[in-house]
Formats: structure tokens, C-alpha cells, sequence
């Protein structure tokens, strides 16, 4: 059991800055998931912390430890890899007593822990194979098993579920989340999956180009982006984003573009006084997005054309046009459209979210 | 499936592959039926009426009788196999170090000196061995196997440390860090968990290095003199062949015993060898 801290942690290689300032406090029992784009810095991250990237200038900590100078055998630690990197000349009895046997523990303890470890992963019958003998979901089982009869300090896994089929995936997403709520270890799981990143997650990191652009909860995260790219890459269909303008009339601001024209509520207006004349950018998310009602407000009303229909059965995706924006709008599965009508739509103005145009913090 | 016509199966199928099985075997055939067939027909004229190159009516073994008793034969053939076994087993050592090392640690020049490595093995022993004939002399070495022996790596380790290098290259180094993480030092996941899955790879390695230092002609003749120290290669040839006079029975005899031992080392590993030099390994 033990917290990590990353502090001031940068990565070169000769030419790329990979890691910057990367500053994270992983408490104690946390599920932290590193997110972001590939080449975003957080495998290397993670291999940072298991001592297989050495460090160009920061700390770690594990526990108590600083661990900048340790060989990875002595952080104890244990590693989920992508490819699960099963020892192929082993059965899997002997991949998941490797560790163990390394670690001179007595043979009735090493047949103890790895009868448990097997009987909660539903891998019993499976401890007299050979890898090349199980399916893609069995090895990865075996992998965490492997793994969990450490009974390390700090679970690593490097994108885990990328090998497996989109059912087994979430399959097993629910099962590692499960394992950790009974083993209560702490964890860093890197992904670049947000679906994952948000299930699994008791905070997510989110990385790019080697900064970390926000850490918070989940929700956090979907609810109060720090700025555009969390705002983007956080949500599935991904957020709209429409260039406008902030302009005043009757005291009040107001967002528009050809299209589109919206009042900003009441709670921003301060907010984004000081960019009246100039350009920002709207986002709303496509779950935000309604027909309008009879009753609804005009001023958070616009007309839009349909373009493509996407029925998903339990949802409909509209994508639309409004003026110059195109939009994805997520509607109920009764709303009747066809495509090329026309449909009035309304957004909810508590869910606006405005960026700055040049730095793209939220306003 | 493709419904293909019949002839052109056996034109470009059949009728290639018989051609070069015959090619291929004819030699070791003849090479057998020589060295079986009495004097009175080898040297028969080629002419005559009652000539048959291709078969015998009255095998003998007597070659083989003469090859063993008269000459120092089983002598070249113990000389052969040690400094062959010896030299493999030196080479296969440092290749594996050095073909992980080039494949596995990150350090300055590391390309350049896998490369360099390589260069190596392709300038010919027949320009090396005026060079390698001067150190052999200042150390007095002359005339003794390990005259061979130290001389044989200077062409097996590039070669073990190019293939075997390309070998690790296969492995997915993720394996080894992941038994890094489980507590083996780097040293002990290579010994642990890349040797083992490489066997193929080294033992494919070891099989060519052997019949390459048991085939080795040029190093064996200009450093060896004394019948009783050579190697059979140069064995048979120096010592069977007197002035114009070849003694066509026991040099085909010896021939055919030289090349036995190798025959039984590639066919013993076989299965290795192929997956050896097609290599892959999954995760």
C-alpha cells in the first residue's frame, strides 16, 4: 500500500521533450488513469515509474521511498503489459510463481498465493498450460495474475485491453475494476481510450504532447473541462465546438455566428465581459442539444438542417447544419427526422462551455 | 481453389524440383559408389567394353579398411571435431553477449559497431589468413590446434553475433522488462527468460559455426604441417593425393566419413534449425 509522487518529472530523448513538468500526487488505494492521445508522454510515464525509462530530471516516490535510483526488481511494483509478455516456455503456473521464486519466498507460500490468485480470475483449469495454448482474454488474465500474486505496492498497466475484441474489452474492464475495489491497491493505468479512462478511473489524468492538461474526477473532467482539448477528447460523440463572436445588446452578451446566436447566461456574463468584440469558442456537447419544445426559450433556440441520421437504438446522433456549424446533436430514439428537414433546436444553457481562442483555457 | 492445368504443374513444378534433386544428390552418390568400388574397376579405362560408371557388381570396403589402418585418418577426424567443437563452443559464448548486447542496450556507436562487426566477417580468410599467419607465428603456435581454434573465431563470433543478434531482435523486449519487474536482475532475465526462448536461434548459430570450422580448408592448410595434426579436409586431400597419383577410393571413403558427422548434426536438429532461421516467437 503506498501513494506515488511524481515531482517535476521531465523526459528527453535527443531530440523529444517527451515528459514535462509532470507534477502528480497518486493518494494511497487510487485507481489514477493516465489518458491521451499516442505519443502524449504517459507510457512514458509509466515506465518511468516501473524504472524502465530512466529519469532525465525529477523525483518519484513510492511510498516513502524515493525510488529515481532503483533497478525496477526493487520498487516493488508489479506491470500489466499491452502484450501481456507471457514467458512462452513456461506453463502458467510457472509464469505467475516467476515472480515469487525470484523473491526466494518458501514453495507451500508460492503454491498458496497462486492457487488464490487463479481461483479469482477463474483461471484454475488453465495452470498446466502453455501460453501459445490460451485464447487473447485468458492470457490477459493470466497477465493480472501474474501480477496480483505479488501482492505489490503499485499495480502499472500499460494499455491492458487494447489486444482484446471490443466485448472482451469491456468485459474485462469491469473485472479490473472490480479486482481493485477487493485487492485495494494502488494503481496507474495508462490508456488512450477515454470509455475505459472514465470507467475506471477514481481520477484521470489527462496528457498532452508530454504536459498534463487536467486531473480531476470523471465527472469533473466531463462537467468542468480545463480547456478545449480535455473539452474534446473527454465525451463520445465528441464536444461541438463553434467559433463566435461576443457581442452586447440591451446589456446583455450575447454568442453568435451566421447560424447560430445565443445569450450568454446569466452566471458568465462577467466572465466574458472583457472579450466583448472578439472571437471565442462555444462548445456544447451533442447530449445537449434538443429539439426545441413549443415553450422553450428563444434565446437558446436556433434552426438547423439535418444531414445524416444515425439511429443507434437506444439514441439517435442528428448531424446538422446551422448556418456555417456543423453540429452532432444526441436525441431521443422517438424523435422523428428525416435527412434534408429542417429541426429546431435547443441547447441548455447551464451546460455552455466558452475557450479562449488563442490559449484555449476555458473562460 | 485454382483448377490448374496438368502440364503446367509438372513444367514448372515437377520436371525443376527432379533436376535439382538429382543435381543435388548425384555427388554424394558418386562420391558413395567410388568409394565401395574395387581398383581393378576404378581404374579401369573409361572406354572398355565391360565399364560401368554407375553402379558396382563387387562392393568392397576395403577403402575404408585402408583409409583406417594405413593412413592417420581417425586422427584428422579427432582433430577435426575438437578444434570444430571448441572454437563453436568460444564463438557461440561471445556471440550471444555481443549480439544481445548490440540488440538489447542502448549506448553510443552501438549501429556502427553491429555493422562493423559485420564487416568483419566478409573480408576473405584468403587475404586474412597472411596476417593471422604472422600473430600465429610470434606466439609460437604453429602447428598446434589452437592454432585453428583462436583463428576460427576471428570469422564465427561476427557470424553468431549477426544471427543471434537478429535472433533477440524477435523477442519482445517487453518480456524481459516485465521479469526485471518481477525481481531478476538484467543479467538474470537474459539468462532466464531470453536464453531459453532463444534456444532455436542459438542452436541454429551453433550448427553453422560447427560446420563452418569442420569444412574450414585455407587456415587449416598453411597452419598445420605434421599428417598427424591436420584436419580432414586438408587430410584427405594433402595426404591422399601423391604427386599425380590419387588414391580416388580412400579419398572418397575419407570424404564420405568427413562429412557423416555433419550430416547427422543437421539432421539431429533439423526441426530447430528451420524454426531457428525462420524464427518468430509470440508473446
Amino acid at each position: 500500500m503506498a501513494q506515488v509522487l511524481l515531482k517535476d518529472l521531465n523526459k528527453k530523448y535527443d531530440e523529444v521533450h517527451a515528459v514535462k513538468d509532470v507534477n502528480l500526487h497518486i493518494r494511497d488505494k487510487e485507481f489514477v488513469v493516465l489518458v491521451g492521445p499516442s505519443g502524449c508522454g504517459k507510457t512514458t510515464t509509466l515506465r518511468m515509474i516501473a524504472g524502465l525509462e530512466e529519469i532525465t530530471s525529477g523525483e518519484i516516490s513510492i511510498g516513502e521511498r524515493i525510488v529515481n535510483d532503483l533497478p525496477p526488481k526493487d520498487r516493488d511494483i508489479a506491470m500489466v503489459f499491452q502484450n501481456y509478455a507471457l514467458y512462452p516456455h513456461m506453463t502458467v503456473y510457472d509464469n505467475m510463481a516467476f515472480g515469487l521464486k525470484m523473491r526466494k519466498f518458501p514453495k507451500p507460500e508460492i503454491q498458496k498465493r497462486v492457487q488464490d490468485a487463479a481461483e479469482i480470475l477463474g483461471i484454475h483449469e488453465l495452470l498446466k498450460r502453455k501460453p501459445r495454448q490460451l485464447s487473447g482474454g485468458q492470457r490477459q488474465r493470466v497477465a493480472v495474475g501474474r501480477a496480483i500474486v505479488r501482492h505489490p505496492q503499485v499495480f502499472l498497466f500499460d494499455e491492458p485491453l487494447s489486444n482484446l475484441d471490443a466485448k472482451l474489452r469491456v468485459q474485462m474492464r469491469v473485472e479490473l475494476k472490480r479486482l481493485h475495489e477487493r485487492l485495494a491497491t494502488t494503481a496507474v493505468y495508462v490508456t488512450h481510450d477515454q470509455v475505459e479512462a472514465m470507467t475506471l478511473g477514481d481520477r484521470v489524468v489527462v496528457m498532452k504532447d508530454g504536459w498534463i492538461q487536467q486531473v480531476g474526477e470523471p465527472l469533473e473532467l466531463y462537467t468542468k473541462p480545463a480547456n478545449r482539448f480535455v473539452a474534446g477528447f473527454i465525451g463520445s460523440p465528441a464536444m461541438n465546438f463553434a467559433e463566435v463572436t461576443i457581442t452586447e445588446s440591451n446589456g446583455a452578451l450575447w454568442a453568435e455566428n451566421p447560424g447560430l446566436r445565443v445569450r450568454v447566461p446569466g452566471g458568465r456574463q462577467e466572465r466574458l465581459r472583457p472579450y466583448r468584440g472578439q472571437h471565442v469558442t462555444l462548445g456544447v456537447r451533442p447530449e445537449d442539444l434538443h429539439p426545441a419544445t413549443t415553450g422553450a426559450a428563444p434565446d437558446y433556440t436556433f434552426d438547423s438542417q439535418v444531414e445524416v441520421v444515425e439511429p443507434l437504438g437506444s439514441e439517435i446522433l442528428l448531424d446538422v447544419k446551422a448556418g456555417t456549424n456543423a453540429l452532432v446533436a444526441r436525441v431521443d430514439p422517438t424523435v422523428r427526422v428525416k435527412v434534408h428537414e429542417k429541426i429546431r433546436l435547443a441547447l441548455d444553457p447551464e451546460q455552455l462551455h466558452f475557450f479562449d481562442l488563442k490559449n484555449e483555457a476555458a473562460i | 481453389m485454382v483448377i490448374e492445368r496438368k502440364w503446367k504443374k509438372w513444367v514448372f513444378f515437377y520436371i525443376p524440383l527432379t533436376v535439382f534433386v538429382i543435381g543435388t544428390l548425384f555427388p554424394f552418390y558418386w562420391m558413395l559408389i567410388t568409394s565401395i568400388r574395387p581398383d581393378a574397376e576404378l581404374y579401369r579405362s573409361w572406354r572398355a567394353a565391360n565399364n560401368t560408371p554407375f553402379w558396382t557388381l563387387n562392393p568392397t570396403l576395403e577403402h575404408f579398411r585402408d583409409l583406417m589402418a594405413k593412413t592417420t585418418f581417425p586422427i584428422w577426424l579427432w582433430n577435426t571435431f575438437f578444434i570444430a567443437v571448441i572454437s563453436t563452443g568460444i564463438s557461440l559464448f561471445c556471440g550471444l553477449l555481443a549480439g544481445y548486447a548490440l540488440a538489447r542496450l542502448r549506448f553510443p556507436m552501438a549501429g556502427t559497431l553491429g555493422t562493423s562487426i559485420f564487416v568483419t566477417y566478409l573480408v576473405p580468410p584468403t587475404l586474412l589468413f597472411i596476417p593471422l599467419a604472422d600473430i600465429i607465428r610470434n606466439f609460437q603456435l604453429g602447428n598446434t590446434p589452437w592454432a585453428l581454434i583462436l583463428t576460427y573465431p576471428t570469422f564465427l563470433i561476427p557470424f553468431c553475433t549477426w544471427l543471434l543478434m537478429g535472433y533477440f531482435k524477435t523477442i519482445p523486449k517487453e518480456l524481459e522488462e516485465c521479469a526485471r519487474i518481477d525481481g531478476a536482475t538484467r543479467f538474470g532475465a537474459m539468462v532466464r527468460i531470453i536464453f531459453p526462448i532463444a534456444v532455436p536461434g542459438i542452436l541454429s548459430a551453433g550448427i553453422f559455426a560447427f560446420t563452418l570450422s569442420w569444412n574450414e580448408f585455407i587456415y587449416a592448410l598453411v597452419f598445420l604441417f605434421s599428417p598427424e595434426r591436420k584436419t580432414v579436409p586438408v587430410g584427405v586431400v594433402s595426404e591422399l593425393i601423391r604427386g599425380d597419383i590419387y588414391f580416388w577410393g580412400q579419398l572418397m571413403a575419407g570424404a564420405l566419413l568427413g562429412s557423416v558427422p555433419v550430416a547427422l548434426v543437421y539432421s539431429f536438429f533439423v526441426e530447430y534449425y528451420v524454426t531457428g532461421l525462420t524464427g518468430s516467437i509470440k508473446g
